[in-house]
């Protein structure tokens, strides 16, 4: 690895600890129970119960774990309906001046279940297949509210922990509606306008055409409101692409520093509810605790990917092309990837991307080594929890602090218990499923699709790294992560049903016990810190954590991962 | 659950969605393009370059370049190459024959046009967009000969233009060296006019 990459990856993690730090104080203040203090309160207060005047419900309501479920369900499949509709009527509609038809059912059902479910998941090209009109009201929307019903649900979970004898976990209402209008939208809004400075796009207009130097012909070049839409589906974890090709295109990221910009943003809110995570708890080293193992896992993960790639292939060097890295060429396994951002850049997203589960991409993951492809695919196997979704990543990595206070229990034969709260066969079984349900849909529906025609047409390239494209695109569908190995065809009647269905089974299979648990927890009397109470705020803690995560990811995915990438690896490398 | 219950449900749901949609999908991307365009107009509308009625392209957007009189951009795996309308990556995977072979034809076809030493991987190997407006320097390095020869200019004098449409890393850190290959060819084309 250069030491131009040593220095890019480190400079990352630092502005992202730096700013994910008071980030998360700002989080604590406004995800508070009650009403929003300080000046941000008394700025906002008043669109915040304008909103709720104009839906209608009392924001003091408190509801049980059940009707807090019914109504995000509630709220999603409105919203599927809405995408749904917005896709398939785009060609009578206005915001639509490239005049695109209407988006087949198939295909509109896929990208509507995908964004609702803060997955992403990019059967649909954009620039060829969306209007501005649909990418405004209906994506963008969702990924708004897809990302708030993560902070919701985490919110939530919060509070069952705060809470003593009384099982209500708080008003989904409220908690979607200050993750929009506090969160989401401010950020957004700020980091939209950074990237249109750069050069990202933002127009109404439509595609302009140019004329070429070399040919003199006439060429179109695709535009379109992006900027805004770029920066909350980096900031949301949502990762659907304006253009195509993503984060890729330089139209969406013209320059090093958008690259920083998107690329932080990608972990910014799941790395900053960690400390407000802490801070709400009333002990900031919990936030630390869990901020930590997250970067314990993903450091190491992103230099050696970063490593993978700048390592190359023999096939490229085989062929002639020089793989050096030097002061004037980036080397290394340059296909898939932007000369402006190089191997480091590419590689960093590649891990970031995939740890949280965004799904935006700056590079071709199919194009990446079968190893530095590997690592991205693990880290969404383990259920998105190193850093993870918004929202989502924490209350999944909460589950699995439960696993590791539980086996920690089970060790020493006491009743596991975690923030003063005794846990018990209900919130374990619940736990199981969360981390069950994912790992069932990733490796059954490789399964399935393998066995089917219908499942191996939408394969491009051959061998093993065949298998790697649809293990990769059922890990991404199942664990809501959205990036892809894009030389598998996944717009076919198959893979845009069976992916939906992954993709619903991932979110809400894993939300609904999470809100179960949130409302057992809250209902349960709060413990004293005793003699034997398993200390959870030190380095011993963040081991078990990490252990946990790492123990049932490896246990269960790698039989399927030497089946694709070590097999691919270990041929390549006898050639 | 009662009918009631679920009707009032799925009310407040579609008003929710109504409301969001209000904040983030109208007033939102209004305000974001309102104050792009106030801010940022050329960027915002594609940083098109050249005369107004008649862009020869946009700063960011790679063109595919075949005469010998112009510096080559990196293979496009977009159809046509170089399609700003339908952005793709090749796909092709690490072990792929099909990138063999794409890349052993790439390599004979800059041989063939009188390149002798190493080949940058950058200029045999399709990008993530296939709209990548930027080539290495070393990239740039070994097409001047060629470029300087169809011409019939001085060498010296295409290589040090080559060497002024350099753009450092951002900070010394950030991405990797780089040359517009656009910017190149037109500022090429001003100086042996």
């Amino acid at each position: 690895m250069t030491t131009n990459a040593v220095a890019q990856v480190s400079l990352y993690f630092a502005i992202g600890l730096a700013l994910a730090v008071p980030l998360g104080r700002y989080l604590a203040l406004v995800l508070d129970d009650g009403p929003v203090r300080g000046p941000i309160g008394r700025f906002l207060g008043p669109v915040e119960r304008l909103v709720y005047r104009g839906i209608g419900v009392d924001p003091t309501e408190e509801m049980g774990w059940g009707l807090y479920a019914r109504c995000l369900i509630g709220f999603s499949v409105v919203g599927v309906f809405v995408v749904y509709l917005l896709q398939r009527f785009q060609g009578w509609l206005p915001g639509n001046p490239d005049h695109l038809p209407a988006v087949p059912p198939l295909l509109a059902l896929n990208t509507a279940v995908s964004f609702v479910t803060n997955t992403n998941w990019q059967a649909y090209s954009g620039e060829t297949t969306l209007s501005y009109l649909t990418q405004a009201i209906g994506l963008g929307v969702q990924n708004f509210g897809s990302a708030a019903a993560g902070i919701a649900v985490l919110v939530a979970l919060i509070r069952g922990f705060r809470r003593a004898e009384r099982p209500t976990i708080g008003n989904v209402w409220v908690d979607l509606t200050r993750a929009v209008i506090y969160i989401l939208v401010p950020l957004s809004a700020v980091l939209a306008l950074f990237l249109v400075s750069q050069g990202v796009v933002q127009t109404w207009r439509p595609a302009a055409t140019v004329t070429t130097l070399e040919a003199g012909s006439p060429a179109t070049i695709a535009l379109g409101p992006a900027a805004g839409q770029v920066a909350i589906k980096q900031l949301g974890t949502n990762g659907g692409g304006f253009f195509n090709a993503n984060s890729a295109h330089p139209l969406e990221n013209p320059t090093p520093l958008s690259n920083l910009a998107e690329s932080i943003a990608i972990l910014l809110i799941p790395g900053a509810l960690c400390f407000a995570f802490g801070r709400l708890l009333g002990d900031r080293r919990h936030g630390w605790v869990y901020w930590a193992a997250m970067a314990v896992i993903l450091v190491p993960l992103t230099f050696a990917t970063t490593a993978m790639e700048q390592r190359g292939t023999p096939l490229l060097a085989a062929a002639g092309a020089d793989l050096a890295a030097t002061s004037t060429a980036p080397g290394g396994n340059m296909e898939g990837k932007e000369v402006r951002f190089g191997i480091a850049a590419s590689a960093i997203w590649a891990t970031a991307t995939t740890a949280a589960s965004n799904g935006s991409v700056n590079a071709a993951h199919d194009s990446l080594t079968p190893l530095g492809g590997l690592f991205p695919l693990w880290l969404m196997q383990l259920g998105e929890v190193v850093f993870g979704g918004v929202g989502s990543g924490l209350y999944g990595m909460l589950c699995f602090a439960l696993v590791a206070v539980f086996v920690a229990g089970l060790m020493v034969g006491r009743t596991p218990e975690y923030l003063g709260k005794k846990i018990e066969a209900f919130e374990m079984k619940m736990v199981a499923l969360v981390i069950l349900v994912p790992a069932a849909t990733v490796l059954l529906g490789t399964a399935v699709a393998l066995m089917t025609a219908e499942g191996r047409a939408g394969i491009l390239n051959p061998g093993p790294h065949g298998f790697s494209e649809v293990l990769y695109a059922f890990s991404s569908a199942g664990n809501n992560n959205g990036s892809a190995f894009g030389g598998l065809n996944a717009n076919s009647a198959f893979y845009n049903i069976i992916l939906s269905l992954a993709m619903w089974l991932g979110r809400f299979f894993v939300a609904i016990p999470v809100l179960a648990i949130a409302s057992a927890l809250a209902a349960k009397k709060t413990i004293p810190v005793g003699e034997g109470t398993l200390p959870t705020t030190g380095p011993l803690f963040v081991g078990l954590l990490i252990g946990s995560v790492v123990l049932v990811g490896a246990l269960t995915f790698l039989p399927a991962l030497a089946l694709g990438p070590i097999v691919e690896h270990l041929t390549m490398a006898a050639r | 659950m009662k009918g009631d219950a679920v009707r009032h449900l799925l009310m407040v749901s579609c008003r929710t969605v109504v409301v969001f949609t209000l904040l983030t999908g109208v007033a939102y991307p209004a305000l974001i393009t309102g104050m792009a365009a106030a801010l940022f107009p050329r960027q915002a509308g594609g940083s098109l370059i050249g005369p107004d009625d008649r862009p020869v392209g946009s700063a960011w957007l790679g063109q595919p370049f075949h005469s010998a009189r112009y510096f080559w951009s990196r293979p496009s795996a977009t159809t046509p190459e170089y399609n700003a309308a339908s952005s793709s990556a090749s796909q092709w995977g690490p072990t792929s024959p099909a990138l063999d072979s794409a890349v052993r034809v790439r390599i004979a076809t800059l041989r063939a046009s009188g390149v002798t030493g190493p080949i940058p991987v950058d200029l045999v190997t399709g990008s993530g967009s296939g709209l990548d407006p930027d080539i290495s320097p070393a990239a740039a390095s070994i097409q001047i000969a060629r470029v300087a020869r169809a011409r019939r200019v001085d060498s010296a004098a295409v290589g040090s233009l080559v060497v002024r449409q350099i753009q450092a890393r951002t900070w010394g850190i950030l991405g990797e060296p780089r040359i517009n290959v656009l910017a190149l060819n037109l500022a090429l084309d001003r100086l042996t006019q």
